[in-house]
C-alpha cells in the first residue's frame, strides 16, 4: 500500500489581515456598509473581515476612476504597457502566496491554484500588456480609443483569473475600473491591489469595491459607468442585461454552461477518461465552461463507464492545502446546497447516483465526485447548471444524434469532442453551438483564444484578440 | 484467450488489425497526465516506505563492454548488502549482466536471494538471426540466470513484420525455460506512442512476463509517459486475459526523484497490484546510490558525502 503522507502548502508565506476596507483612488478605505466576514470552505474558519462598500462608497470609486481615465487613457499604448508587464511580474513573484491565499478563501486544492490559476493570471497580463502599443493594428481602425470607466463584477470560482481576465483588457485599452469581487472570495483582489501600490499604478486606475449584491448592482447601475463586464450566474446576468437595457453602456456577459463532452468509439480511451475527469472535476466543477454531460457512443459506454469509475475512485479528496489534493471543497453553505439539492432531485427523477468510496471531511462544505448514468434529455440534471462535480452521463449512436443532443441545451459556452479521426473533428466543431469546442482535451486555456458564450452563455468574448473589442469604443 | 490469441498471430493481416484496433494515445495528454503525477509530493514516511520499495525493486545493472568478473562480484556484494553500514537496508531484486558473466553473478549471489538477469538475443540492437538470439538466451539460462531480457527486433516491427516479433518472442520464451523473460521494446526507437502500446501487447500475447522500456543505450528511455503507457497496457492485458504481466523501466531513471515519480505512476495507472519487485522493476546502475543518500539523509536529517556511498 502506498500511502501518500500529508504534504501541505506552508499557509506562513501569507499574512492575512484581520480586516480589509476598499481600496478607492490608490488608497485602503473604510466602506460604509456592514463588514462582512469571508471564510474558508475547507474549514469554516473565518479569515478576515472585509468591508461593504455602500452606494456612496460604489460614487466615491465611480469617480477616482473618472478622475484617473484622462490621464491613464492619453498615455502612450507603450507606457501602459509597462505597468501591465510590471503588475504581471509581480504577479509571478508573488504566485505562491496569491495561490495560498486563493486556495484558503476558495477552497480549491493548492495544486489548481498553483499550477492552472496562476500562470494564467500571470500570462493574461503578459498577453494584454502586448497589445497595449499595438491597437491600431487589432483590426479595429488605426487609433480605436477606450470606452472610459468600467464596471466589473466577478465569480467565486476563479477569483484571481476572473480579475484578470476583466482588468488586463480593459487597462490595456485605457479604461480604468471599479471591480467587485464575489462576497466569499475577496482576498485575492484585495492582495492584487496592493500589487496596483506597488506597481506604482496611477491612483484610481483601478478600484476593487467589496461586497454582496447589492455592491454589484451599485457598480453595474451606475450612471459615469461605461462599460459592464459580468461573469456569473444567468439568473443575474439576465438581471444586469435588463437593467442597462437602454443606457448607451457596452455589456459583456460569461454566464452559465452545461457542456457537452463528446467521447467517440474511437477515442483514445485513457486521455478521454483524463479529459472527463478534468472536464468536471477541475475546481469542484465550479467552472462555467464544465463538462458537466458525458455523452458517450453506446459501442463503448460500459467499458467507458467502467474506466471512468476506477479513475474517480483514485481521486483525493482533502485538505485543499494539501500538495496531493484533487478535488478540494465547495465554495459556500449555499452552494453546496443547490448541488445537493439537484442531485437528490437527480436521483428522484430516475438516474443512477454514484461515488466512489471517499471519506468527507466533518467541517467544512464538501461534495464528493459524482455521476449519473441513465440520464434522459428530459432530467433537470441534464438540463440545469449544477455547478459542481457532478457528471450527467447520456449514449448516442450516431455523430448527427451527438450534434443534436449536445446543442439541446439553453446553454453554449463550450463542447468537447473525442475522436481520433480529424475530419470528424471539423465536422462535429462546424455543428456544436457552443463558444469553445476543445478537441482531445478539455477545460483548456490561453490568453491568446477568445472565450464566451452562445444562447443563455451570454455575449461578448474575453481573450485574444476579439476580447480587445469589448474595452474599445467600436 | 490463449486459443483467440493464437488465432491472431497467425498473420501479419490479423495482428495488425487487432493491434491497430487498440485505443490510440493521445500524445499531448498522455504526456500531461504524466507530468501531473509528476508533482505528487510524497514526503517523510511515505517517502521511506517509497525509498525501500524502490531498492527492492532494482535491478542493479551492468552493461558494459568493459565489465569484468571482478566488477560483477563487486556488484553482487553491493546488491545484498547495499549499504554496508546499515543492515536495515534492504536487498536489491536482481543483478543484471551479459550472458557471459552470468555465472560469476550466480556464484557470488549464491542462496542470497537475489535474482540474476541477464540481457540476451543480441542486446542491445538485435540484429541477428533467431539461431544466435535462442543459442545466446540458451547460454543465459545453461549459467543459471533467473531472468532473461530480451529485446525485439524493432526493424522487423515497424516494418509492420509483427508475426516475425511474435514468434521471435514465443521462440526466446520457450528457450527461457523455467526463467522469466522481459521483453525490451526500445521505446525510444518506436516513435509513437501507439507504437509503444501496440508493442507492448504483441510483448504480452508472444507470452512475456515483463515488458521494458529499454535497453539504456539509446534516448530517449525510460521516460515517464512511455512507462504510463505500459502501466495501462499491462492493466488492460490483465482485465482482457487474466494474465498479469510486469513492468521495468529502465535507462535515465537516476535519482530517488525520479524512482519516486515511477512509483507513483504505477499507483495511480496500474495500481498498488503493481507496486511489487514481483511486478515492478527499475533498471538502473547509479540510481542505487542516490536512494542510499536519500534514505540516509532521511534517517539522520543529513547528507553524506558520495564517497560515504560505493562505487562498484
Amino acid at each position: 500500500m502506498f500511502e501518500y503522507a500529508p504534504a501541505p502548502e506552508s499557509r506562513d508565506v501569507v499574512d492575512i489581515k484581520p480586516s480589509y476596507g476598499l481600496f478607492i483612488d490608490g488608497e485602503f478605505t473604510d466602506g460604509a456598509g456592514t463588514p462582512f466576514k469571508t471564510v474558508n470552505p475547507a474549514t469554516e474558519e473565518v479569515l478576515a473581515e472585509v468591508a461593504t462598500a455602500s452606494q456612496a462608497d460604489v460614487d466615491r470609486a465611480v469617480r477616482a476612476a473618472r478622475k484617473a481615465f484622462g490621464a491613464w487613457s492619453a498615455l502612450p499604448g507603450s507606457e501602459r504597457a509597462k505597468y501591465l508587464f510590471r503588475i504581471a511580474r509581480i504577479v509571478q513573484e508573488r504566485s505562491r502566496e496569491l495561490a495560498v491565499l486563493e486556495t484558503l478563501d476558495n477552497g480549491k486544492p493548492i495544486r489548481e491554484a498553483r499550477d492552472v490559476d496562476l500562470p494564467l493570471v500571470a500570462a493574461h497580463f503578459f498577453y494584454y500588456a502586448g497589445w497595449a502599443d499595438k491597437l491600431g493594428y487589432a483590426g479595429y481602425g488605426p487609433d480605436p480609443r477606450p470606452l472610459g470607466v468600467a464596471g466589473q463584477v466577478i465569480p467565486w470560482n476563479f477569483p484571481l483569473l476572473m480579475l484578470a481576465w476583466k482588468i488586463a483588457p480593459a487597462l490595456a485599452c485605457g479604461n480604468t475600473v471599479v471591480l467587485k469581487p464575489a462576497e466569499t472570495t475577496p482576498l485575492t483582489a484585495l492582495l492584487f491591489a496592493e500589487i496596483c501600490r506597488q506597481a506604482e499604478l496611477p491612483p484610481g486606475v483601478v478600484n476593487i469595491v467589496t461586497g454582496a449584491g447589492e455592491t454589484g448592482a451599485a457598480v453595474v447601475n451606475h450612471p459615469d459607468v461605461n462599460k459592464v463586464a459580468f461573469t456569473g450566474s444567468t439568473e443575474v446576468g439576465r438581471i444586469i442585461a435588463r437593467s442597462v437595457a437602454g443606457s448607451a453602456k457596452k455589456v459583456t456577459l460569461e454566464l452559465g454552461g452545461k457542456a457537452a463532452n463528446i467521447i467517440f468509439e474511437d477515442a483514445a480511451i485513457d486521455q478521454a477518461v483524463e479529459g472527463i475527469v478534468n472536464g468536471i472535476f477541475f475546481n469542484q466543477g465550479h467552472v462555467c465552461c464544465a463538462g458537466s454531460r458525458l455523452l458517450v457512443q453506446e459501442s463503448i459506454a460500459g467499458d467507458l463507464m467502467e474506466a471512468l469509475k476506477r479513475r474517480l475512485s483514485m481521486l483525493r479528496l482533502g485538505d485543499p492545502m494539501d500538495k496531493n489534493t484533487d478535488i478540494g471543497a465547495i465554495n459556500s453553505a449555499e452552494q453546496l446546497a443547490r448541488v445537493r439539492e439537484l442531485s437528490d432531485i437527480g436521483e428522484a427523477e430516475g438516474a443512477e447516483r454514484w461515488s466512489p468510496a471517499c471519506a468527507l471531511p466533518e467541517r467544512g462544505f464538501w461534495f464528493p465526485p459524482t455521476i449519473f448514468s441513465g440520464v434522459a434529455q428530459s432530467h433537470r440534471i441534464a438540463r440545469d447548471e449544477v455547478f459542481g462535480p457532478v457528471l450527467a452521463v447520456l449514449t448516442f449512436r450516431t455523430p448527427a444524434e451527438a450534434v443534436e443532443k449536445a446543442n439541446n441545451t439553453a446553454y453554449g459556452l463550450s463542447a468537447g469532442v473525442w475522436t481520433e479521426k480529424g475530419s470528424r473533428i471539423l465536422w462535429m466543431a462546424d455543428r456544436l453551438r457552443a463558444g469553445v469546442v476543445w478537441a482531445n482535451t478539455f477545460n483548456k486555456f490561453d490568453p491568446a483564444s477568445p472565450f464566451g458564450g452562445y444562447k443563455e452563455s451570454g455575449y461578448g468574448r474575453e481573450g485574444g484578440r476579439h476580447g480587445l473589442e469589448a474595452y474599445l469604443d467600436v | 484467450m490463449t486459443t483467440s490469441l493464437a488465432d491472431v498471430a497467425s498473420s501479419n493481416a490479423t495482428l495488425r488489425a487487432f493491434l491497430h484496433g487498440l485505443p490510440g494515445v493521445d500524445r499531448v495528454g498522455a504526456d500531461q497526465r504524466a507530468a501531473m503525477l509528476g508533482t505528487r509530493s510524497i514526503k517523510t514516511t511515505a517517502k521511506a516506505g517509497a525509498i525501500d520499495l524502490a531498492i527492492r525493486m532494482v535491478d542493479l545493472t551492468t552493461l558494459e563492454g568493459a565489465d569484468t568478473p571482478g566488477k560483477v562480484r563487486a556488484m553482487c556484494a553491493k546488491a545484498v548488502h547495499p549499504d554496508p553500514s546499515d543492515p536495515s537496508v534492504p536487498k536489491v531484486a536482481a543483478v543484471c549482466v551479459y550472458p557471459d558473466l552470468v555465472a560469476q553473478a550466480v556464484e557470488a549471489l549464491g542462496s542470497s536471494g537475489v535474482k540474476v538477469a541477464s540481457v540476451a538475443t543480441a542486446f542491445p540492437s538485435g540484429r541477428s538471426s533467431l539461431e544466435v538470439k535462442v543459442a545466446d538466451t540458451a547460454l543465459a539460462v545453461a549459467a543459471g540466470a533467473d531472468e532473461i531480457d530480451m529485446v525485439i527486433d524493432r526493424g522487423a516491427f515497424l516494418a509492420g513484420d509483427y508475426v516475425k516479433v511474435f514468434e521471435e518472442i514465443a521462440a526466446i520464451k520457450e528457450a527461457c525455460g523455467p526463467a522469466h523473460l522481459k521483453v525490451i521494446l526500445e521505446t525510444g526507437e518506436l516513435a509513437t506512442y501507439d507504437n509503444v502500446r501496440r508493442a507492448s501487447w504483441l510483448a504480452m500475447m508472444a507470452g512475456g512476463d515483463f515488458i521494458k522500456t529499454s535497453t539504456g543505450k539509446v534516448q530517449p528511455a525510460a521516460t515517464p509517459s512511455v512507462t504510463m503507457i505500459m502501466l495501462e497496457a499491462v492493466r488492460d492485458f490483465l482485465a482482457m486475459t487474466g494474465r498479469k504481466v510486469g513492468v521495468k523501466p529502465a535507462g535515465g531513471i537516476r535519482t530517488t526523484k525520479d524512482a519516486i515519480k515511477m512509483l507513483v505512476l504505477v499507483n495511480e495507472t496500474a495500481g498498488e497490484g503493481w507496486l511489487d519487485p514481483d511486478w515492478f522493476r527499475l533498471g538502473a546502475s547509479t540510481l542505487l546510490n542516490d536512494l542510499l543518500m536519500q534514505r540516509q539523509k532521511l534517517s539522520t536529517g543529513r547528507y553524506a558525502g558520495s564517497d560515504y556511498f560505493t562505487l562498484d
